[in-house]
């Protein structure tokens, strides 16, 4: 028994340490970009066009992993969409976390009226196929960074409302809750002070979750081409591309591919691997 | 009687729910800039050619008139007229929808026939290497979405080894005898195993994009309660009867583990179909999602109002669906 805990901890651990690895990188590489990035990644060279990775024959080693259709490098395009796509994580995952943290801090321990909004809201949100949701938004609202990071506060809001609804909701039944109603705290003071922190490794785990989901969200928009303008290097563009032109040019899809395919696994990894250690069982 | 007031208000929920859904759907589709009635109409039209047009799918009238006679065509089972295409809303979307229900249900047996095995193989090995291999496995599918499954599969399947068709739904030189829109089921029907197979190739990586991340859910959910039975009292009175292993997790154990999972797989089905909108896209498949999005580029109101109408319809529905099954299944509601 106590050896099958340690076993579950240490591979917990291995798995924590290599997603947290790969997303320092990505940090470092989008802080970096300008400076590392082989080549301007808007510069178009028309007679460099689908020029393959440096291992293949035909290739030209000073374009590392090869060339888009429009002789755009591969790797500095991928290097500069780090940037969009963690700021598009970063950003929108915390907003999301705000708004959704907060309606469902209210509808569990206030009840009455508020929960009954809120959770009729959750419904109706359920019940909209969110990339369709997301796409009809964009296109509501025009393309562009904010409007990306606004669509999807206002589709994943649910996600954190639900959860901490429910977590606030039974933290509001404890004793140490009526205690501090006793000693005279406020509900503001209630919510902030005692359930808050009780709750919060629950909302860190749905944040880092949210950040991969986020960065899905981007991709999948640049995809049907909502996204930002075609030429700024987006992951989601390039796969796009990548997709149209695979039967001419595979490496245009596999490396953002592979990029965007770890970035997401780290972030759930994280997640998941934060979740068993908030777990008091585990520890 | 609690059976039938739950119910009630079950349905009532349900209503308020969709109601809700129109609404926001019709406010939000008309503060889209871009003039659909302007995209409609050659080059060279008079004013008075946009203002009549304007006036014929009522778009001069305020949002709340609107809705009140949208809402009354639809009590009455019109979905008003698709703008680009100019053929009735219910028309398209009922056929398109058929591929899109055929895409779903074959992911969702797709998902429990994999799930499924890999619950059950990981129970008979527990304790083994086989039995890390799966749990990874399952790890890694369920954190990666449907959609960066889809691009893998394309690239694994489609091109370097070219087994099966990427883009579709049949290929279009074959004559289609078909009746409905049912494509597989109806092809099936009439022995035509020729363009069955045509179908099935079309629709094998899209469902598979879309049951990876499913299947790592059963197949969770399944085996931990497998755990959870195999140390009950009745599973080692079977072990002293001196049946084998695969007789115990198959006979004894599946039947009271497989419950709590099908409860779950009815919730996480919507997700599957929700899906379906990229996956769709992704692989060029002619179904309700694919036309959605069309839909939202062209700016063509009517049909996107019916389209995420019918998504809500089908999720508010699983889910009722689901609720009243388990209410039949379990004893202590349904002697209530």
């Amino acid at each position: 028994m106590l050896d099958g805990r340690s076993q579950i901890k240490r591979r917990a651990g291995l798995r924590l340490w290599l997603s947290a690895g790969w997303l320092v990188l990505l940090v470092l590489v989008a802080l970096l970009a300008p400076m590392i990035a082989p080549k301007n990644p808007l510069e178009q060279d028309l007679f460099a066009g689908r020029l393959p990775p440096f291992w293949v024959s035909g290739a030209d080693p000073s374009f590392l992993l090869g060339t888009d259709s429009l002789g755009r490098d591969v790797l500095s395009r991928i290097l500069h969409g780090a940037r969009l796509a963690l700021t598009v994580a970063l950003v929108s995952g915390l907003a999301t976390c705000l708004v959704g943290a907060t309606l469902g801090l209210m509808a569990g321990y206030l009840r009455g009226w508020v929960d009954v909004v809120i959770s009729r809201l959750i419904d109706i949100w359920m019940a909209f196929p969110p990339v369709l949701f997301s796409i009809l938004l964009i296109a509501v609202i025009g393309p562009g960074l904010g409007s990306i990071i606004l669509a999807i506060v206002i589709i994943d809001w649910t996600r954190f409302a639900r959860v901490v609804r429910a977590e606030a909701m039974a933290q509001g039944a404890m004793d140490y809750v009526a205690s501090a109603r006793i000693a005279g705290r406020g509900r503001l003071g209630i919510m902030l002070r005692e359930i808050l922190p009780n709750v919060l490794p629950t909302i860190v785990v749905l944040l880092t979750l949210e950040m991969g989901i986020a960065v899905i969200v981007e991709a999948i928009l640049s995809f049907v081409n909502l996204s930002i303008s075609t030429d700024d290097p987006t992951w989601g563009g390039m796969i796009a591309e990548g997709r149209a032109s695979i039967h001419q040019a595979w490496w245009v899809l596999v490396f953002p591919l592979i990029t965007l395919f770890f970035t997401v696994l780290s972030f759930s990894q994280l997640g998941e691997g934060l979740k068993d250690r908030f777990d008091p069982v585990l520890r | 009687m609690i059976v039938l007031r739950a119910l009630l208000s079950r349905l009532v929920m349900t209503a308020i729910t969709l109601f809700g859904v129109a609404v926001i759907v019709f406010v939000t589709i008309r503060v889209v800039p871009g003039n659909p009635i302007a995209m409609m109409l050659p080059p060279g039209a008079t004013p008075e050619d946009v203002a009549n047009l304007t006036a014929l799918y009522g778009l001069d009238k305020t949002i709340a008139e609107q809705f009140l006679i949208w809402g009354q065509g639809v009590l009455a089972g019109d979905f008003g007229t698709s703008i680009t295409t100019r053929q009735p809303v219910l028309d398209l979307v009922l056929g398109r929808l058929p591929a899109t229900l055929e895409l779903s249900i074959m992911a969702l047996v797709m998902a429990m026939l994999i799930g499924g095995v890999a619950a059950l193989t990981g129970t008979r090995l527990r304790g083994t290497r086989t039995e890390g291999g799966i749990d990874i496995a399952n790890g890694m599918a369920l954190s990666v979405p449907d959609f960066l499954w889809g691009l893998i599969l394309i690239l694994l399947f489609g091109v370097l080894a070219p087994i099966f068709h990427i883009s579709g739904r049949i290929t279009p030189s074959l004559d289609l005898p078909f009746v409905t829109n049912f494509y597989l089921f109806e092809s099936l029907l009439r022995l035509r195993f020729d363009l069955w197979a045509d179908i099935v190739s079309h629709m094998f990586l899209p469902a598979l994009a879309l049951a990876i991340p499913l299947s790592a859910i059963i197949g969770q959910l399944l085996k931990q309660s497998l755990k959870e039975t195999m140390h009950l009292d009745y599973i080692t009175l079977a072990r002293t009867k001196g049946y084998g292993e695969n007789h115990i997790i198959l006979r004894e154990a599946l039947r009271n583990a497989i419950l709590p999972t099908l409860t779950l797989v009815g919730v996480q089905f919507t997700f599957l179909i929700g899906g379906t909108v990229i996956i769709e896209r992704l692989f060029s498949y002619e179904g309700l999602g694919n036309m959605a999005i069309d839909a939202v580029i062209n700016r063509d109101l009517p049909l996107i109002q019916g389209i995420v109408i019918l998504f809500a319809v089908i999720f508010t529905g699983v889910n009722l669906i689901v609720d009243l099954t388990y209410a039949l299944l379990n004893p202590r509601l349904r002697h209530a």
